[in-house]
């Protein structure tokens, strides 16, 4: 596939462009508290798990919101509230659930401004959609491919649950680095995988098609931590 | 309380127009043990009975915290919504404002308030507010943090529409100078106003209430 790596698509892989993303750990925080995640090499460890088993939800969700927005002329019009319900159904934490849908708020504002469209004002529409959609459509908008839109929702997963690491550890930052690139390299082949479920779920319209993949530990871990005292990350 | 009288805010800001809609958002910040949730909590009871008041807190939120506020009579919990930050303060009030933004405008659909207060967590000189979050910022700073704190400026020190000194009781007793603090102070803030206090011998923090019932009839008036 040719590259397609727009000035759109930098910005949006950018953990600095106002998102929330800076407020959730992506989970490790509720296994550093338990002493599930110490190391370099824990993280290393817990990020190929994630890759493999929940990683494929939200990255087959952005990459089905990129299909989507990217044809707007398409009939009938994406059923958008079907494809939320989706990701929902596929997010048994309530705890995620909301952590996704306040990602999803977040960025939205965002790319309302910088990327405006007719999906977006869908999703607007629609009101707390979850993040891999608000994600999807805004790839579309900045020139991106269904796989860069799965690349894209995996490479936020590991960029936040490894800056989380450092200011929860004191991880070596560099060494961190190190780990989100090799996560990075294996990102790819579960971003094609999910990209390939997405284009089926989308040309036939039926959101059922995506993936279901999920990590019990980080459900139950997710709903722990919501009600714990005195977290430093929302999820 | 020292001020200049002439000074306006409106002035002072004059993207204030086209900033946040709504009734007026005063961020709170400054280091770690200044005075913040203890201003806030002064703020709630002293303006309490004449304004509606919502407040956003960016520190670590316990329920001891909750308890405190509450113990103080100061506002119920459903006016207080806490926003976690993921260990960046300074992240959450300047560089990326939308969870902040979200919990500001949840609590003005449900309260209607005449302000809001936003308790950022303590952070260092350099943390701010963004203008795209509130109307106007306090910067809190504690006389047994050191003397030559408002010499080291940063933004905080500079640019807060509000500098308050807080425990000027303890200034015997760490050898901080007043005048030396007021005036360094002076120097670097062209005009805004700075107010010295301790809001343990003053607890209803009079100055800085009267302050804010400025800044919200002027922006009712705008």
């Amino acid at each position: 596939m040719a590259g397609t790596l727009t000035a759109g698509l930098l910005l949006l892989a950018d953990s600095r462009l106002p998102s929330g993303g800076h407020g959730h750990s992506g989970g490790v925080e509720a296994l550093v508290e338990r002493g599930l995640i110490a190391t370099t090499a824990d993280l290393e460890v817990f990020l190929d798990g994630r890759l493999r088993t929940s990683g494929t939800v939200p990255a087959a969700a952005a990459a089905a919101a990129c299909g989507l927005a990217a044809h707007p002329d398409r009939e009938p019009e994406p059923d958008w509230a079907s494809w939320d319900e989706a990701v929902s159904a596929r997010t048994p934490s309530a705890a995620l659930r909301a952590a996704s849908r306040a990602q999803g708020a977040a960025l939205l504002r965002t790319v309302t401004l910088a990327w405006p469209g007719p999906a977006v004002e869908a999703l607007r529409a629609l009101g707390g959609v979850h993040h891999p959609l608000v994600l999807g459509v805004a790839a579309a908008a900045a020139g991106g491919t269904p796989l860069d839109a799965a690349g894209l929702a995996l490479h936020h997963m590991i960029g936040g649950a490894c800056t989380a690491a450092v200011r929860l550890l004191g991880l070596d930052p560099l060494a961190v680095a190190a780990v989100a690139a090799r996560a990075g390299r294996r990102a790819e082949a579960v971003a094609r995988t999910a990209g390939d479920a997405a284009a089926a779920a989308v040309a036939d319209a039926d959101p059922a098609l995506l993936p279901g993949e999920s990590s019990p530990l980080h459900d139950v871990l997710a709903q722990l931590h919501d009600s714990s005292e005195a977290t430093l990350f929302a999820s | 309380m020292h001020r200049d009288d002439a000074f306006d805010l409106m002035t002072a800001h004059p993207p204030l127009a086209a900033g946040p809609a709504g009734p007026l958002r005063v961020g709170i910040g400054g280091p770690v043990g200044g005075g913040k949730t203890a201003l806030v909590a002064a703020l709630c009871k002293a303006l309490g009975s004449e304004l509606s008041i919502v407040v956003v807190t960016n520190d670590i939120y316990t329920t001891e915290d909750a308890d405190f506020l509450r113990r103080h009579g100061v506002l119920p919990d459903e006016r207080i919504r806490a926003v976690r930050t993921g260990c960046c303060p300074h992240t959450a009030i300047r560089d990326d404002i939308t969870a902040n933004l979200d919990a500001v405008e949840d609590l003005v659909a449900r309260h209607d308030p005449d302000l809001v207060l936003v308790e950022s967590g303590g952070d260092n000189l350099t943390a701010t507010f963004s203008y795209g979050l509130v109307h106007a910022q306090i910067f809190v700073l504690d006389v047994a943090g050191g003397d030559k704190v408002p010499r080291k400026g940063g933004p905080g020190v500079t640019r807060s529409d509000l500098l308050v000194i807080n425990k000027i009781d303890l200034a015997p007793l760490v050898g901080a100078d007043l005048d030396v603090m007021r005036g360094d102070a002076e120097k670097v803030r062209d005009g805004r106003p700075t107010v010295l206090v301790s809001l343990r011998d003053q607890p209803d923090a009079a100055p800085i209430a009267e302050w804010i019932t400025t800044q919200v009839r002027t922006r009712r008036a705008g």
